[in-house]
């Protein structure tokens, strides 16, 4: 299993620079994930790792060795793509092996680890189909085999959820947890979705712009995000943010609050507002408040709790959670008592 | 299934007019076929009327097969239309798979110079061309006959093919590359099997104006050895006399192969179309 190390990555392509400048360490069996919104250079990122795309400057070093100019079958490299990608016109059996056969292995050899990754992924009983024999699920865990059993360096996932339905995306999302326990392989994960980022990273990579906003463990990204970005991607519902003046604060220029560190009452609080909107999530529910000048707030609560429209009611913040942002949304030293 | 927009009068009206079109675009074939198959005679007393026992005459054939050399000029026929067929697919496939898979500078005039063809006439250019297989020797030869028609059909190819590959998944062939296989194998693997309608489409439109061209033939490969079946057809037509049975008979036979062709690449077409369908 490998290390991964990028130097100074820049891409322009024509005269749009998607990244600027990607330095970034990733250890040997470490589960990374890059997450940003659409356009943030996250695919083509993975893609310079792959050797898919060429780097307009910069150094992709893999297990100390320099890859940026080997081709991406020299680089030990495996990739799950979002569209499965499988070959129509070859087995799953086939579809697993064709790397190991372009590699020249010996045919034991191929046969033996297509069988260990099948068992693997209970593919058993599905050698023989072809991809379009295969359901959604079946044809993302033949591209997860095909990727397993080249025994890479690192394994690269490029959205490999988004084309699934929810309820298979939480089932194959498991498995690639539990698949990573297994193989302890460095992989590096792309992905929108910023549930997948937090249930699956040891170390979660936040881009926007091009630029890597903050690197960190999921908890240190939703306990201490460094800045206004930052805090407002990770998390769902998304953080409030309320305009410093707007509630009398001074030495901040926009304030921070999760919806999960809010609470409301029906006497006193920190914020008046009038119910505008109600959800129900079961377990739990999110309430919208409209408050004059802050704007709406979402509020996050448990259990079933009933409110009427138009009710007016008291929104009080964790004085701990609370952040506070400066003007060019850096997060600041910052105390709502 | 019965659509909710469904009425008799627009699906009377749609048939009408389909029927009506398929009978005028019938209508030469049949004439050339039925009268084939009839006396002189009958040929220019009642044109449209279908041969009877009176009537009725193989004598068109009987001609067309004793003038001897009709086998060869089939051959010629099909050895031109295969060979230019083949080439342009080839060619055209790869060029369009460059012009759609590769970022490089002039790309796009790249492929609009590659498609100029299909709004210009090659036979504008018969003189320089002309000239230029003089000038190579290859007049008559059935090369400059491929040649010729490799260069008019590529540009719809071209352009045909570009389209429609860049249809075909970017991670497949990411996921090729990464496996390892080179661009060769890329293409002929796993871009060419998935674009089979298109190629089948293609080969359809450039088969049929090569197998009917006169102009060609005549003016590069009219030596007795390179005459292709439309240019052998026009020794029954003479100044003063034309000898109707055997250009009839001559024409009939001509729709043959490329009937036949046609029928084998429609097949592709069709399995192509329902394969992704279901997918």
């Amino acid at each position: 299993m490998g290390s991964l190390s990028l130097q100074a990555i820049h891409k322009s392509f024509g005269a749009v620079e998607v990244l600027k400048g990607i330095d970034l360490e990733v250890n040997n069996g470490e589960f990374v994930v890059f997450v940003g919104p659409s356009g943030c250079g996250k695919s083509t990122l993975l893609r310079i790792i792959a050797g898919l795309e060429d780097a307009t400057s910069g150094a992709v070093r893999i297990n100390d060795r320099d890859v940026t100019t080997v081709p991406p079958a020299k680089r030990g490299i495996a990739m799950v793509f979002q569209t499965y990608a499988l070959y129509p016109h070859l087995t799953v059996r086939d579809n697993m092996g064709l790397g190991l056969k372009q590699a020249g292995t010996a045919k034991d050899e191929i046969a033996d680890r297509v069988r260990t990754a099948s068992d693997m992924l209970s593919l058993a009983e599905y050698l023989e189909r072809r991809p379009a024999e295969l359901s959604g699920g079946q044809r993302q865990r033949v591209a997860i085999g095909r990727a397993i059993v080249r025994e890479p360096e690192l394994f690269l996932f490029d959205e490999p959820l988004s084309n699934l339905d929810a309820a298979l995306r939480v089932q194959t999302r498991l498995e690639i947890a539990r698949l990573h326990r297994e193989v302890a392989a460095t992989t590096i994960y792309v992905t929108h979705d910023q549930v997948e980022a937090m249930t699956l990273a040891d170390r979660i990579v936040v881009l926007h712009g091009g630029v890597i906003q903050q690197i960190g463990s999921p908890m240190q990204l939703y306990n201490s995000p460094q800045n206004q970005f930052v805090a407002g991607f990770i998390g769902s519902p998304k953080m409030n943010f309320i305009e410093a003046g707007a509630v009398g604060r001074n030495g901040v220029s926009t304030i921070g609050v999760r919806p999960e560190h809010i609470t409301v009452d029906g006497k006193a609080g920190d914020l008046e507002g009038a119910v505008s909107h109600v959800e129900h999530l079961g377990a739990d529910m999110n309430l919208y408040l409209d408050c004059a000048d802050a704007g709406t707030l979402v509020v996050r609560m448990f259990g079933e709790h009933h409110f009427d429209i138009g009710a007016k009611l008291f929104a009080r913040f964790d004085a701990g959670r609370a952040l506070g942002f400066d003007a060019d949304g850096q997060t600041v030293d910052f105390s709502w008592e | 299934m019965s659509v909710a927009r469904h009425s008799n009068v627009g699906s009377f009206a749609a048939h009408a007019i389909l029927a009506t079109y398929t009978v005028i675009a019938l209508f030469p074939v049949i004439v050339i076929v039925v009268n084939s198959f009839k006396t002189r005679k009958a040929i220019f007393r009642s044109p449209l009327s279908p041969p009877d026992g009176e009537t009725f005459s193989l004598i068109g054939y009987e001609t067309v097969m004793a003038q001897g050399d009709f086998v060869l000029y089939f051959q010629n026929s099909l050895i031109v239309t295969v060979v230019a067929l083949a080439l342009v697919l080839l060619f055209g496939a790869m060029a369009a798979f460059a012009l759609s898979e590769y970022r490089f500078r002039g790309n796009m005039l790249m492929g609009l110079y590659l498609a100029l063809g299909i709004m210009i006439p090659i036979r504008l250019g018969t003189v320089a061309i002309m000239q230029m297989m003089v000038a190579a020797g290859l007049v008559p030869t059935l090369t400059a006959l491929i040649l010729v028609y490799t260069a008019q059909g590529l540009p719809l190819a071209i352009f045909i093919l570009s389209e429609f590959m860049r249809t075909v998944s970017d991670d497949l062939k990411d996921a090729g590359r990464i496996d390892g296989l080179s661009e060769y194998r890329i293409f002929f693997r796993l871009v060419l099997p998935l674009v089979r309608p298109a190629l089948a489409t293609v080969a359809v439109f450039t088969m049929i104006p090569i197998w009917n061209d006169l102009w060609f033939p005549l003016l590069l490969a009219s030596a007795e050895e390179t005459k292709t079946v439309t240019l052998g057809a026009q020794v029954f037509i003479g100044q003063f006399v034309t000898n109707w049975n055997a250009v009839l008979a001559a024409l009939s036979l001509a729709i043959l192969p490329v009937l036949v062709l046609y029928i084998v690449f429609s097949r592709q077409l069709i399995s192509g179309i329902t394969a992704g369908a279901v997918k």
